[in-house]
């Protein structure tokens, strides 16, 4: 492709390429500090489905190692965006090596707090919040977590912020890095935080999960312990590839539920949120 | 008359959490998660071959079973050997 990128994120490494030079930009200038692997794991291609389709109402198909047949493409205003989607797509699909939980985590003294949950759940704003608050940012989309030590990995990517969070976060790290605004994108706004210095150079450290939490925004502030065998079960749907894993799979995650305490939290908003999982980690 | 065995231990994982029990199924790759009185089941079964009977008299006596219905656990267990979990001799 014409143009093209590479970057590590955690312990794993991509390279993009594209028919346009605007995405591979913006990637280079918001990822610049992070590491550039010379033996990409995973290939992201953002292409033009037609070759008139690179001017002409341009429209960015994500594709590469691994790709969705029939997925709607992005506008070129939001090819940020389709790049961001296609690391997702190629590590939820090809991931292999960890076991990946759909969650964000952050850590403090080694010890690491894995929140997970549906699409609006908060897991990003936590996260970003909790940055803000001096906690390491190991990620918030994914979680790896590896079969043989147990041991939690981080993939601290862009922070993928939406609608109100967007103001919510830039009020508490208003010296911080973010991409420009995406307005319209299929989940309303979007503006990508770039991960402190800390999260970024600490990145291939891994750390001990300590916590793992079930948030849920917008209710009455409320938490009860979840058993293991709920852990269990909301885990395996939070993960793409518990199943490809096999064993393997089963014996990372029944360890997990087994060794880690589990908690649900209700919050009416984001001040209580971060009072709440401190108050449990 | 059918009687029943557990599959052989190497072939499933079986992890009990809290009132469920996790069974990896090696060959299919699929995890069940299991409510009683499905381990005690794969329990009895463990020792060796029962007729629907004579498992329906253990399972009285060690786990003082109060619905004793043979058609009841003769469903059970053909479900237990779609899954692979018991074989059917």
């Amino acid at each position: 492709m014409r143009h093209a990128t590479r970057l590590a994120i955690g312990p794993a490494a991509f390279r993009i390429g594209s028919d346009w030079r605007a995405p591979i930009a913006a990637l280079d200038d918001l990822y610049r500090d992070y590491p550039k692997p010379e033996v990409p794991d995973f290939n992201v291609h953002l292409f033009a489905a037609r070759p008139w389709r690179k001017f002409l109402r341009p429209a960015v198909h994500i594709g590469g190692d691994y790709t969705i047949p029939d997925a709607a493409p992005l506008p070129l205003a939001q090819g940020l965006l389709a790049a961001e989607m296609g690391m997702n797509l190629q590590m939820a699909l090809a991931q292999r090596w960890f076991l990946l939980l759909h969650a964000s985590a952050v850590e403090r003294g080694g010890r690491a707090v894995l929140m997970t949950g549906i699409s609006g759940a908060g897991k990003s704003t936590l996260a970003a919040l909790l940055m803000a608050r001096g906690w390491r940012l190991m990620g918030d989309e994914f979680v790896l977590i590896d079969p043989a030590t147990g041991l939690a990995h981080g993939f601290p990517r862009l922070i993928s912020l939406k609608n109100q969070a967007i103001a919510v976060v830039r009020a508490a790290l208003p010296d911080a890095r973010f991409g420009p605004l995406l307005p319209g994108t299929p989940k309303g706004d979007i503006r990508h935080l770039v991960p402190d210095a800390r999260a970024i150079a600490a990145m291939a450290a891994p750390a001990e999960p300590a916590l793992l939490l079930f948030p849920r925004f917008g209710f009455d502030a409320a938490e009860r312990p979840v058993p293991p065998s709920e852990a269990f079960v909301r885990l395996t749907q939070a993960s793409t590839n518990y199943v490809h894993l096999a064993e393997r799979g089963f014996d990372a995650l029944t360890r997990l539920v087994r060794t880690v305490p589990a908690r649900a939290i209700d919050y009416p908003d984001t001040e209580s949120g971060i009072a709440l999982v401190e108050a449990l980690a | 008359m059918t009687s029943y065995r557990a599959a052989p231990p190497e072939t499933l994982r079986i992890v009990p959490l809290d009132a469920l029990t996790l069974i990896y199924h090696r060959a299919s790759g699929i995890t069940h998660v299991v409510d009683a009185p499905v381990p005690e089941l794969l329990e009895a079964l463990g020792v060796g071959e029962f007729t629907v009977d004579q498992l329906l008299a253990t399972l009285k006596d060690r786990y003082d079973l109060l619905d004793a219905d043979p058609a009841a656990l003769a469903v059970r267990l053909d479900e237990l050997v779609q899954a692979g979990l018991v074989e059917r001799l």
